[in-house]
C-alpha cells in the first residue's frame, strides 16, 4: 500500500498536466478552425505569416502564381 | 519555459510595432472557401496587400481575420482583391465574431475541468469497489474518498455553476426547468457524500455527482457548438453589402465613408450596381432603382428628382445623387424591423420539448424522494438510512439522459441539414417545424427565382437577338440580363455594339451598320398597341418586336409541391405581386389558394387567421417585405437570396436554386422529433427500473456509476443512428 503515497500523486499530476495543456490550448485557438488545421498540415510551402523584427511581413514570402 | 516566454512577448510586440493605435483587426467572411488551396490563396493575397500585417483565414467558420494598418477603411480593398480571385466577401461587425467564440470557449473549459475531475475521481473509486473483495484497509478507503472530495467539491462548484445560474434564474420566475432537477441532485449528491465521508462510511457518490456533470456539459457543449457554427454561418451570409459610401462634399469633391457615418442631409454618389446605403430623396439624375428586395416586385422602378429611395435598393442604370433624409434606425428597413419584432413575441411563448418535460419530471422526482424519506421513516427506520435512500432516489432520477436526449439528436441533425445546404437558426426551430401542417409561399425569389427570362414562344429572329443581347449586355437592367441569358442559351454570341446609350426608364439604343436600333419600353420604341410584359426590340423603322417577358419557376418547384401536397401539406400563395402573375404561378403549381398584392401587414393578417383556426403555418419566403410575415409564421424559411432581415427572421436558410432541401428539412424536423420522444422513452424506462431500487435502498454508488453512464450512452447511440439519410428519411 505505500506505493500509493507516490502513485497517486503522480497519476493526479499527469491528469493535471492533460487538463492545463487542454486549456492551453483552447485559449491559444488550436481548436477554433478543425477543417482549415487538416488541410495546413498538408500544405508543403508552409507560408507563416507573420510579423518579422521589422515589422514587414513574413520572411518565407509565398511564390506568386 | 522562460525563453518561450520572452519570444512570444517579442512577437506580440513586433506584430503591434507599426502603430499601435492604427493597427486593427478586421474579420471578413469568405463564400466559396472550400479547401486548403483557396486558404491559401485567400492569405497570400491579402498579406502581400500594403499595410497587412497578418491574415489567417478559418475554414470551418468561411471567414478570415486581417490584421492592418487602418484595417476598417481598407476593408473594401481587401473585398475586391477576393473577389478578383473569386471569392464573394463581405465585412463583419466586431462584436459578432468575438461574442460567441468566448461562450463556447468557456463551457469547453468546464467540460475538461469535469473530465479531468471524472476521471481521476473514477480511478479512486475503482479502487475502493474493487478493494471491498480485497484486503483494503478502512484507513486507505477513507483516504481515497478524502482525496475525491477535494477533487470533487471545486469541480461542482466550478464546472456547475451553468446549471446552478439557470436553476436559480428559473426558480427566480417561478418556473421548473432541467437544470432545477439537476442542481439539486448534483449538490445534495455531493452534499451527502461529504458528510459520509466525514462519517467514515461507504455511501459515497462523489464519481455519480462529477461523472454526471461532465456528460451534462458535453451535451451542453455539443448544442452550442451547433447553435454557434450555424449562427456564424447565417451571420457571414448577412454580411454588411454596403460598408462604404461614396460622399459629395461642398467643394465638389467625393469621400468614401463608412455607411455608419452617413448623416442626414448629407449628398451621396450611388454608382450603377450599388446598394443604396440609406433611406433618402433623388437630388439629380434620373434611374431605375431594383426593389425586389423591398417589395418582392421584380421589375425595377424608375426614379428621378425629388423621388423617395430606400436603403437596400439596388441601382441599376446610372449614377445618382442622392440626399439622405433618416439613416440607420429611422429606415425603413427599420421599421419593417419592428413589426417584425411584435410579430416574433407570439413565438417567444413557445415552449420546448424539453422544458415541457422537465416541469412534470422535476416536480415528480422531488416528490419521490419525499416519499422514500417518509416511508422509510414510517417503516420504523431512524432518519439516517431513510435520508440516503431518499438521496439515492434524486441521484438515480438526475435527468443525465434526458438533458442529452435533445442536444444529441439535434447536433446530429443540424449536421445532416448543413450538408444538405440548410442552415438552421433557432435551436427549437426543428421541433416547431415538426409540427407544420401548412406551408404559405411567397412567389417571386421563393416560387420563382425572381429574375425574369424571356418567354421561350417569343417571335424575335437570331439575327435580331444576337443584336439585342450586344445592347443588352451593357446595362443591369433584370430584363437586360435576360436578353443575354436567351441568346446564350440559343448559341448565340452578342453582337459587339459601341457607344451604347442607356437611358433610365426608357431603354438602350446604339448605331449598329448605320442604322439606329432600340431595345426597351413599348413607348420608347414607338409601339402603338397594348403593350406586352417586357422589352420591345425596333431595328431602324421597321415594326417593334415584342420579347415577352416571365418570371421563371424553380426548376423543381411543381415536383417539390407535388410530393409536399401528397404528403398532406395544405399549400398557399401570399405574394406582394400583381394579381396576373401570381394567378399564373398558382395555375403552373397548382395551388388553389392565393392572394396578389399582399401587404407586409396583410400577410401578418393572413398568417394569424390561419394560426387562429388552427393551422401549424411554415412560412418560406424572401423579401424584405415577408419579414414580418416570417417573424409570425409558427415555422419559417427563407432562401439564402433572401434580404437581410428577412433571413434574421426566419428559423433556417436554404442554399441553392432548387425548393428541394424544404423536403428534407421537414423530413428531419419529423425525424428529430420522434428520436427525441425515443430517448425520452429510453430515459424514462431506465427511471423505471432504476428508482424503485432505489428506493428500496438497494443502489449503491457503483450501481449508481453504471446506471448514469448506461444511458447516456443509449441516448447518444440512438441519436446518431439519424445521421444516415439513407437509412433516416423513410425509417
Amino acid at each position: 500500500m505505500t506505493a500509493l503515497a507516490w502513485l497517486v500523486p503522480v497519476a493526479l499530476f499527469l491528469g493535471g498536466l492533460g487538463l492545463a495543456a487542454f486549456l492551453w490550448s483552447l485559449s491559444r485557438g488550436q481548436f477554433d478552425d478543425l477543417e482549415g488545421a487538416g488541410w495546413r498540415a498538408l500544405d508543403d510551402e508552409g507560408t507563416v505569416i507573420r510579423a518579422s523584427h521589422t515589422g514587414s511581413r513574413s520572411p518565407v514570402q509565398p511564390p506568386q502564381r | 519555459m522562460a525563453q518561450i516566454l520572452t519570444y512570444d512577448k517579442t512577437l506580440a510586440l513586433d506584430a503591434a510595432q507599426p502603430d499601435p493605435q492604427r493597427t486593427t483587426l478586421v474579420s471578413l467572411a469568405v463564400e466559396g472557401m472550400h479547401c486548403g488551396a483557396c486558404m491559401r490563396k485567400v492569405e497570400n493575397a491579402l498579406s502581400a496587400l500594403p499595410g497587412v500585417t497578418a491574415a489567417r483565414a478559418n475554414l470551418s467558420s468561411k471567414r478570415v481575420s486581417v490584421v492592418a494598418l487602418d484595417g476598417k477603411r481598407n476593408a473594401e480593398v481587401y473585398i475586391e482583391t477576393l473577389s478578383g480571385l473569386g471569392f464573394t466577401a463581405s465585412l463583419l461587425p466586431d462584436s459578432a465574431a468575438q461574442q460567441t467564440s468566448r461562450t463556447s470557449f468557456d463551457i469547453w473549459k468546464r467540460v475538461g475541468v469535469a473530465g479531468f475531475a471524472a476521471a481521476n475521481i473514477m480511478l479512486l473509486s475503482v479502487s475502493v469497489w474493487s478493494g471491498h473483495s480485497g484486503e483494503m484497509p478502512h484507513s486507505v478507503q477513507g483516504l481515497f474518498h478524502w482525496l475525491s472530495a477535494l477533487i470533487a467539491l471545486p469541480t461542482v462548484a466550478y464546472a456547475g455553476r451553468p446549471f446552478f445560474v439557470s436553476a436559480r434564474e428559473a426558480i427566480r420566475n417561478g418556473r421548473l426547468n432541467m437544470d432545477v432537477p439537476i442542481s439539486v441532485g448534483v449538490l445534495l449528491a455531493t452534499g451527502m457524500s461529504l458528510f459520509q465521508t466525514m462519517r467514515g462510511s461507504e455511501q459515497v457518490y462523489f464519481d455519480a455527482a462529477v461523472t454526471l456533470l461532465f456528460f451534462l456539459l458535453i451535451g451542453r457543449a455539443l448544442d452550442q457548438f451547433v447553435r454557434t457554427r450555424a449562427a456564424g454561418a447565417a451571420e457571414n451570409l448577412l454580411g454588411i453589402r454596403a460598408p462604404a459610401a461614396s460622399v459629395l462634399l461642398p467643394d465638389g469633391s467625393i469621400e468614401r465613408i463608412a455607411t455608419s457615418e452617413i448623416l442626414p442631409g448629407m449628398r451621396l454618389i450611388v454608382a450603377a450596381g450599388e446598394r443604396v446605403p440609406v433611406d433618402g430623396r433623388v437630388y439629380k439624375a434620373k434611374s431605375d432603382i431594383d426593389e425586389s428586395l423591398l417589395t418582392g416586385e421584380s421589375l425595377p422602378r424608375t426614379v428621378a428628382t425629388g423621388d423617395t429611395i430606400f436603403c437596400g435598393t439596388l441601382n441599376l442604370t446610372s449614377p445618382i445623387e442622392i440626399e439622405a433624409t433618416t439613416v440607420a434606425e429611422n429606415t425603413l428597413l427599420a421599421e419593417i424591423a419592428q413589426l417584425m419584432t411584435t410579430a416574433e413575441q407570439a413565438k417567444g411563448r413557445y415552449v420546448r420539448l424539453a422544458d415541457r418535460a422537465a416541469q412534470i419530471y422535476a416536480p415528480a422526482v422531488h416528490i419521490l424522494g419525499l416519499l422514500t424519506f417518509v416511508g422509510w421513516m414510517l417503516a420504523g427506520y431512524n432518519w439516517e438510512p431513510a435520508l440516503t435512500a431518499a438521496i439515492a432516489v434524486l441521484i438515480i432520477t438526475c435527468p443525465c439522459a434526458l438533458a442529452l436526449a435533445v442536444p444529441a439528436v439535434q447536433v446530429v441533425a443540424t449536421g445532416r441539414l448543413m450538408q444538405a445546404g440548410i442552415i438552421l437558426k433557432s435551436a427549437d426551430g426543428l421541433e416547431r417545424l415538426s409540427e407544420v401542417d401548412t406551408v404559405v409561399f411567397d412567389k417571386t425569389g421563393t416560387l420563382t427565382l425572381g429574375e425574369p427570362r424571356l418567354a421561350t414562344d417569343s417571335p424575335v429572329k437570331d439575327h435580331d437577338l444576337a443584336i439585342a443581347a450586344g445592347l443588352a449586355s451593357r446595362s443591369r437592367h433584370p430584363y437586360s440580363r435576360a436578353v443575354v441569358i436567351a441568346a446564350r442559351s440559343h448559341g448565340l454570341t452578342p453582337r459587339i455594339v459601341e457607344n451604347v446609350q442607356e437611358i433610365a426608364g426608357e431603354g438602350l439604343t446604339a448605331i449598329v451598320d448605320g442604322t439606329q436600333v432600340r431595345l426597351g419600353s413599348a413607348s420608347y420604341c414607338g409601339y402603338g398597341g397594348q403593350p406586352i410584359q417586357g422589352l420591345y426590340f425596333r431595328w431602324g423603322s421597321d415594326a417593334p418586336v415584342p420579347l415577352a417577358m416571365l418570371d421563371r419557376l424553380r426548376s423543381d418547384a411543381i415536383d417539390t409541391l407535388g410530393v409536399l401536397r401528397s404528403q398532406g401539406f395544405n399549400l398557399h400563395i401570399l405574394s406582394g405581386d400583381q394579381r396576373d402573375s401570381v394567378a399564373s404561378a398558382a395555375a403552373a403549381t397548382g395551388i388553389s389558394y392565393w392572394m396578389a398584392a399582399q401587404k407586409p401587414d396583410d400577410k401578418i393578417r393572413e398568417i394569424e387567421r390561419l394560426s387562429r383556426v388552427g393551422k401549424k403555418v411554415l412560412m418560406v419566403g424572401d423579401g424584405l417585405n415577408d419579414a414580418p410575415a416570417l417573424a409570425a409564421g409558427h415555422a419559417s424559411l427563407s432562401p439564402s437570396t433572401a434580404a437581410d432581415i428577412s433571413q434574421v427572421a426566419a428559423d433556417a436558410i436554404f442554399q441553392g436554386e432548387r425548393l428541394r432541401p424544404i423536403l428534407e428539412l421537414l423530413e428531419v424536423a419529423k425525424l428529430t422529433k420522434r428520436r427525441s420522444l425515443e430517448n425520452f422513452t429510453i430515459a424514462i424506462g431506465y427511471n423505471l427500473v432504476f428508482v424503485p431500487l432505489a428506493m428500496l435502498g438497494y443502489v449503491t454508488p457503483l450501481i449508481a456509476a453504471i446506471a448514469m453512464s448506461g444511458s447516456s450512452i443509449a441516448v447518444t447511440l440512438n441519436a446518431l443512428r439519424m445521421s444516415n439519410p439513407r437509412r433516416g428519411v423513410h425509417s
